[in-house]
């Protein structure tokens, strides 16, 4: 049950994150759409590094 | 150009025919199977240790069973060696001695040894014991592990993957020798090959040095990508969802940043000069545990979970038709999880090459790290 609500609250931080990330990627293409390229690197990267910290914690609570 | 429309329709109808059927197949081994053993999925945790079981490896290649009328289990497929070091030395023997059986009931005997595998594990009974006994928790209290080099589902993936790559790249390489563009199939890999070069390593290693990290870089490509898409495929294998398989991918990344790192990387790290001397073994530890723990963490967690979570997911889903039967009819369920199915598998065409694009590019970008001079002024 505990371990649910964590998985639960993961997931609401995980979510607001990426949120930010994918949001004000989108904004900077909008702005300069030549850099649309290097924005989407960089927005998966950091996507990446924290989805690996959602699921690292997603693996240490169950 | 007209060549490469040609390649591009045919791709795609492939990819379609293969996504249907693996939907397919998927959906319909759900109504026949269940564990390795026998009886039908019913109940949701029947449906759970059916997710759970694909998820893990197996000794046995197993395509599809199901029960006859006359309550037998048939089993579709194939068996595959099974190779121990056991207390008398190397053991060798095939998987269908133990006859599907994953809970211990049936030993096999070599060496004056007995053998008995549960949940997946291979374990060795004791000297003067005849049948594996359980405590309450169902562990074994008279057998113990043994060392299993055994050729399991998981191995046998890597090796097809590692023989489509040899062999494609190898073809793929001759062709250069005699002519400027690659025909057939390689049409198809020389710009993936490029992808890798021009996005992943020149702008994280930089122009100097990338060239000595490439074949790194397109192995650990090729080879995630490979073994995502064949997690796909009806075949159920689950081999990038192995935390052994990414652990070693993690620590193999690991190693080569480690041996490559330039003689600023380690000043920076051990000894980070222009901060205060107290603060220097402080940032040393921060430093080394980022790079030697934290870094490989990270990057063999990711493709692990999300493998796994995108596997249950649409298992998951695929047993919605047993459980939405009794709302929906067997036509009405089978329909919705046909095609909900259909839909997670195309995203799970776009996680495969996203996790096997993430892994490369991040591990491009800790080598990067570790390679790089600095200008010093």
């Amino acid at each position: 049950m505990y371990n649910l609500i964590g998985a639960g609250l993961i997931v609401i931080g995980g979510g607001i994150g990426l949120g930010q990330i994918g949001g004000k990627a989108m904004e900077g293409i909008a702005r300069q759409p030549e850099a649309a390229g290097k924005i989407q690197t960089a927005m998966i990267i950091i996507g990446a590094l924290l989805e690996g910290l959602a699921f690292g914690a997603l693996l240490l609570g169950k | 150009m007209k060549i490469a429309q040609k390649s591009i329709k045919f791709l795609a109808l492939a990819l379609l025919v293969l996504i249907s059927a693996t939907s397919f197949a998927s959906s319909t081994d759900k109504k026949h199977d269940t564990q390795n053993d026998g009886g039908r999925v019913n109940s949701k945790e029947e449906i759970s240790d059916y997710i759970k079981h694909h998820l893990a490896d197996s000794h046995d290649f197993t395509l599809f069973s199901y029960s006859n009328d006359a309550g037998e289990r048939k089993h579709f497929g194939f068996s595959l060696p099974v190779i121990l070091w056991s207390s008398k030395g190397l053991v060798a023997f095939m998987s269908s001695e133990f006859h599907h059986n994953d809970d211990g009931h049936v030993l096999v005997d070599r060496k004056g040894l007995k053998f008995a595998k549960i949940h997946s594990k291979i374990f060795e009974l004791d000297a003067n014991a005849s049948t594996v006994s359980f405590d309450e928790t169902h562990h074994a209290t008279n057998a113990h592990k043994v060392l299993d080099f055994s050729i399991t589902k998981s191995v046998v993936g890597i090796l097809i993957a590692g023989f489509l790559i040899f062999f494609g790249f190898t073809k793929l390489a001759k062709q250069y020798k005699t002519r400027d563009i690659p025909k057939g199939f390689g049409r198809v890999l020389e710009p993936l090959v490029l992808y890798v070069r021009d996005e992943i390593a020149k702008p994280n290693i930089g122009e100097k040095k990338y060239r000595k990290f490439m074949p790194y870089l397109l192995t650990v490509f090729f080879f995630i990508w490979i073994l995502n898409l064949m997690g796909l495929t009806p075949l159920g294998f689950n081999v990038t969802g192995q935390i052994a398989v990414t652990v070693c991918l993690a620590l193999i990344t690991l190693v080569v940043y480690i041996t490559n790192g330039s003689k600023d990387f380690w000043a920076h790290t051990l000894w980070m000069p222009g901060v205060p001397k107290l603060l220097r073994p402080i940032l040393a530890v921060l430093e080394l545990a980022g790079f030697l723990l934290i870094k490989p963490f990270s990057l063999l967690v990711r493709l692990f979970a999300n493998i796994t979570a995108g596997h249950s997911v649409v298992m998951g889903i695929a047993a919605l038709m047993i459980l939405l039967k009794s709302q929906f009819g067997t036509v009405g369920a089978t329909g919705i999880s046909f095609f909900l199915t259909l839909f997670l598998t195309v995203i799970e065409l776009l996680v495969a090459f996203l996790q096997a694009f993430i892994f490369t590019m991040l591990s491009a970008l800790f080598i990067g790290m570790a390679v790089e001079e600095h200008e010093h002024h």
